[in-house]
């Protein structure tokens, strides 16, 4: 009995990054007016029995779209064009240089079950995160908040021990939707009750969840469907049959390698969302070899990009720089040179450090990243051609967030990208982040991170942003490989305008957005 | 005490006994596992704070062993336990995850053996009756063939097939409690002639080789010399002689229905309990992990029993020999 069809639920781990407009595979971008009515059926590629309504370990699709995005709201949410903007806020403000900030949330607010919505409910919502017992790992979101209370039944206020003026950005995160509060001041996780588009009908974990539309949401004309249907299919095959069939309306994650043929059936479109999901190979810059430069610009310039995007990605992505901010992010700035495939240029490098050959170990599983195995294999091909020897170690799928990634000192990496640099950075890069898989430890790098946080006029903050990213190009320990797009599958029944790329299914927010033609 | 009965009692309270050996095994073998649940459900966003909290909660900081004594004593008197994906408010009892997903497991199996039994030993009469002829030649290459597939690529060929191309069944399998019986029926459609297909071959082949071998002895021959019919003689003399061999395959066979037959619920994305055992193991949810160990070497034990007994009522002699 082989196991090797079951994809493995691939954990989104808290990503948020800016959002971009959609390609779709030629037909019209742009659809007609919204239309209501209707009962979409959404597949998903995770969803299984340990799922629950506790927002910490919302780790997927199923969860983000279906409890975060048509149960639930947040404070905030970002939008296609990647600015943020109040959800059940209606406005909030930033004083004492970006230390406090204070937001106002809209009136009438209620939940499902009819009670209102307060600032009360906020405050246990955010401080379920908070607080040395807690288990969230959003708790890195919330690092800099020191209190968060009710200044009045719909004012929040956040005090914070240090600037930070993405904050906003940040509460967007899917981790922290509003559910209401019990007496004590904790979050009521007994029922799956919400402020959002859709309310639940029936759910158990594992199962499709069925819920129709709420009548008295706090967006006028919002939801256009009638009945939204989320549906758990591990299965890449079987996800991508009930899309043919007819049997959904819209599937995500297709496999890449089926997409020519699902291109030619008239009822159904791919849908490409550039994202800030990218695929990277990290070295431990503390640990030799790899703490030397020059060895990491000659393994740098021992790899094809472009080969591995066309063969392994089938075209679906854009080359990376090492330079873990995307392009469509705030702030991103060009940090030539790009680069390329270059193996005299490598072995000079390696003259540099004092070498004539490398030998390294490559960790990599199918957990990795998509494709991370074959990417590994050209790699390793492309340095042989520099004088490099690479390893590759295939290490078992299970497991490997734990037991590989962060403790072996080369592996394959999937991230996810977040909201704006600062964020990014502060999780991924910064010196005591607890996803600094890199062990970056560049002095500068982390005195323009405080420089940056502590200045909000923008023109001031993009040369230090520019900075960063060129440190982190020229001495990091990322190899980016791509920056990929989310490849869905939607029927020619389900419509939509512009679609986020900072979450999948378009920011988990599709069910409220869509309408079905 | 009549021996079938003693007998019974003796099978009982072996299989009983085997459960602790079985139980403690896949507790072990769980454990050895790297990770555990606070490192899987929190996957790439894990941090060493959030982990260690979450161990702390669940008790997974204690020794194997402890955990296990105390599963075992909750176990012994019924309390399977609570998930561990339980939090405030939200507490999961293991019996009520598994026991809708049971109910469909077996309602999947009572279908596909209802369909598959009759048919293979049918047809292994048929080709026993007409052996070495095409009809015997065809029928073995073919089911020998469904066999040696995987039964994923099964799976897909006749969702490609019946499914996508003809629109004659549903390529989804998703049921829950409140489908009608009708509307279930068509959605199994796929999943049981499937499931039928890979185990028709070995039952088939069973009934064909002991009723082969009863046919060869003296006694069939003096019936043909009386002049009976070959499908009386095949009915009434050769079969009830052949039963034992044939009921422990289909043991076998419906035992594999119930737990093993996880490849063919993913590809349907059918709610069973074999999808439920896998998603525990990856998420390392051990009592739910437990309980399905226990339901499977229960099933096991329970099919074994009953072919044996089966077995005896047709030829009483195999009772001295077991």
């Amino acid at each position: 009995m082989s196991l090797t069809l079951i994809s493995r639920r691939t954990a989104i781990k808290a990503g948020i990054g800016a959002a971009a407009a959609v390609q779709l595979g030629g037909l019209p971008a742009r659809a007609a007016e919204p239309k209501r009515g209707g009962f979409a059926r959404i597949a998903t590629n995770d969803g299984s029995q340990t799922d629950s309504l506790d927002p910490i370990t919302w780790p997927g699709s199923f969860t983000g779209s279906a409890l975060g995005g048509a149960l639930c709201n947040n404070l905030t949410e970002i939008l296609p064009d990647r600015s943020v903007a109040g959800d059940l806020a209606e406005s909030f403000e930033g004083s004492d240089k970006s230390r406090k900030w204070t937001f106002k949330l809209k009136p009438g607010l209620t939940f499902h079950n009819g009670k209102s919505l307060t600032a009360d409910d906020v405050v246990a919502a955010m401080k379920h995160h908070m607080g040395p017992n807690t288990k969230s790992p959003a708790k890195a979101v919330l690092a800099l908040v020191t209190d968060v209370k009710a200044d009045d039944k719909a004012t929040v206020v956040f005090t914070l021990s240090d600037s930070s003026p993405d904050l906003p950005y940040m509460l967007s995160d899917y981790h922290l939707p509003i559910m209401p509060a019990k007496a004590d001041g904790t979050m009521d996780l007994s029922a799956p009750v919400g402020s959002g588009p859709f309310v639940m009908e029936r759910w158990t974990p594992g199962m499709p969840a069925k819920m129709k539309r709420n009548p008295n949401y706090h967006k006028a004309k919002r939801p256009y469907l009638d009945e939204v249907e989320f549906i758990p299919i591990p299965d890449v095959t079987a996800r991508t049959n009930a899309l043919l069939t007819g049997e959904v309306h819209f599937s995500n994650n297709l496999d890449i390698k089926t997409l020519a043929l699902l291109q030619r059936n008239p009822s159904v479109r791919v849908q490409r969302v550039p994202s800030t999901r990218h695929f990277s190979f990290d070295m431990n810059t503390q640990i030799a070899p790899f703490n030397n430069p020059d060895v990491r610009l000659a393994l740098k310039y021992a790899i094809d990009r472009e080969e591995i995007v066309k063969k392994v990605l089938l075209g679906n992505g854009t080359i990376g720089n090492d330079n873990n901010v995307a392009r469509s992010m705030k702030f991103w700035a060009e940090t030539p040179p790009q680069y390329s495939y270059d193996p005299e240029k490598s072995k000079e490098h390696l003259k540099r450090a004092g070498l004539t050959t490398l030998a390294v170990d490559l960790s990599v599983a199918n957990a990795a990243f998509p494709g991370a195995i074959d990417a590994a294999l050209l790699f390793k091909d492309q340095a042989a051609r520099a004088g490099i020897t690479i390893n590759i170690v295939r290490e078992p799928d299970d497991g490997y967030w734990s037991k590989v990634w962060r403790q072996k000192n080369f592996v394959g990496v999937d991230w996810y990208g977040r909201a704006t640099v600062d964020w990014l950075y502060s999780t991924t890069l910064a010196k005591d982040a607890a996803w600094n898989d890199t062990k970056f430890e560049h002095a500068r790098f982390n005195e323009l991170l405080l420089q940056g946080r502590a200045e909000s006029d923008e023109a001031k903050r993009a040369p230090i942003y520019a900075e960063m990213q060129k440190i982190v190009h020229d001495q990091g320990g990322l190899i980016i490989v791509a920056f990929a797009d989310y490849i869905n599958g939607v029927s020619n029944k389900l419509q939509f305008g512009e679609v986020g790329g900072i979450y999948p299914m378009d920011n988990f927010k599709l069910a409220e957005r869509w309408w079905m033609a | 005490m009549p021996s079938p009965l003693r007998m019974i009692l003796v099978r009982t309270v072996l299989g009983l006994g085997m459960l602790l050996p079985v139980s403690a095994v896949i507790f072990f073998a769980v454990s050895l596992l790297p990770g555990d649940y606070a490192t899987e459900v929190l996957g790439q966003q894990a941090t060493p704070e959030s982990v260690a909290r979450f161990r702390e909660t669940l008790g997974l900081d204690t020794p194997v062993a402890q955990r296990y004594v105390a599963w075992l004593t909750h176990a012994v008197q019924g309390d399977l336990g609570k998930s561990y994906a339980s939090h405030e408010g939200g507490a999961r009892p293991v019996a009520g995850i598994i026991g809708e997903r049971l109910l469909n497991t077996f309602f999947l199996a009572g279908v596909t053996a209802s369909v598959a039994v009759p048919l293979a030993v049918g047809l292994g009469i048929l080709i026993a009756l007409y052996r070495d002829s095409w009809v015997d030649r065809l029928l073995n290459s073919a089911t020998l063939a469904m066999i040696s597939c995987p039964e994923f690529f099964l799976a897909y060929v006749l969702m490609l097939l019946l499914s996508v191309k003809l629109n004659l069944f549903y390529s989804l399998a998703m049921v829950d409690a409140g489908t009608p019986l009708s509307a279930r029926l068509l959605r199994i459609a796929l999943p049981v002639l499937t499931l039928t297909l890979v185990i028709t071959a070995h039952m088939m082949r069973m009934t064909r080789t002991a009723l082969i071998s009863i046919l060869s002895h003296p006694y069939i021959e003096m019936a043909r010399c009386k002049g009976l019919s070959p499908s009386r003689i095949m009915l009434r003399h050769a079969l009830p002689n052949a039963w034992a061999p044939i009921v422990n395959v289909i043991a076998f066979n419906l035992s594999y229905l119930v737990v093993g037959v996880v490849v063919v619920e993913v590809a349907f994305a059918y709610p069973g309990i074999g999808q439920t055992m896998v998603d525990a193991v990856r998420a390392r949810d051990v009592p739910v992990i437990q309980a399905c160990a226990l339901i499977f070497a229960v099933t096991y034990i329970v099919f074994n029993l009953a072919a044996d007994l089966i077995a005896i009522a047709t030829n009483p002699r195999l009772m001295h020999a077991t």
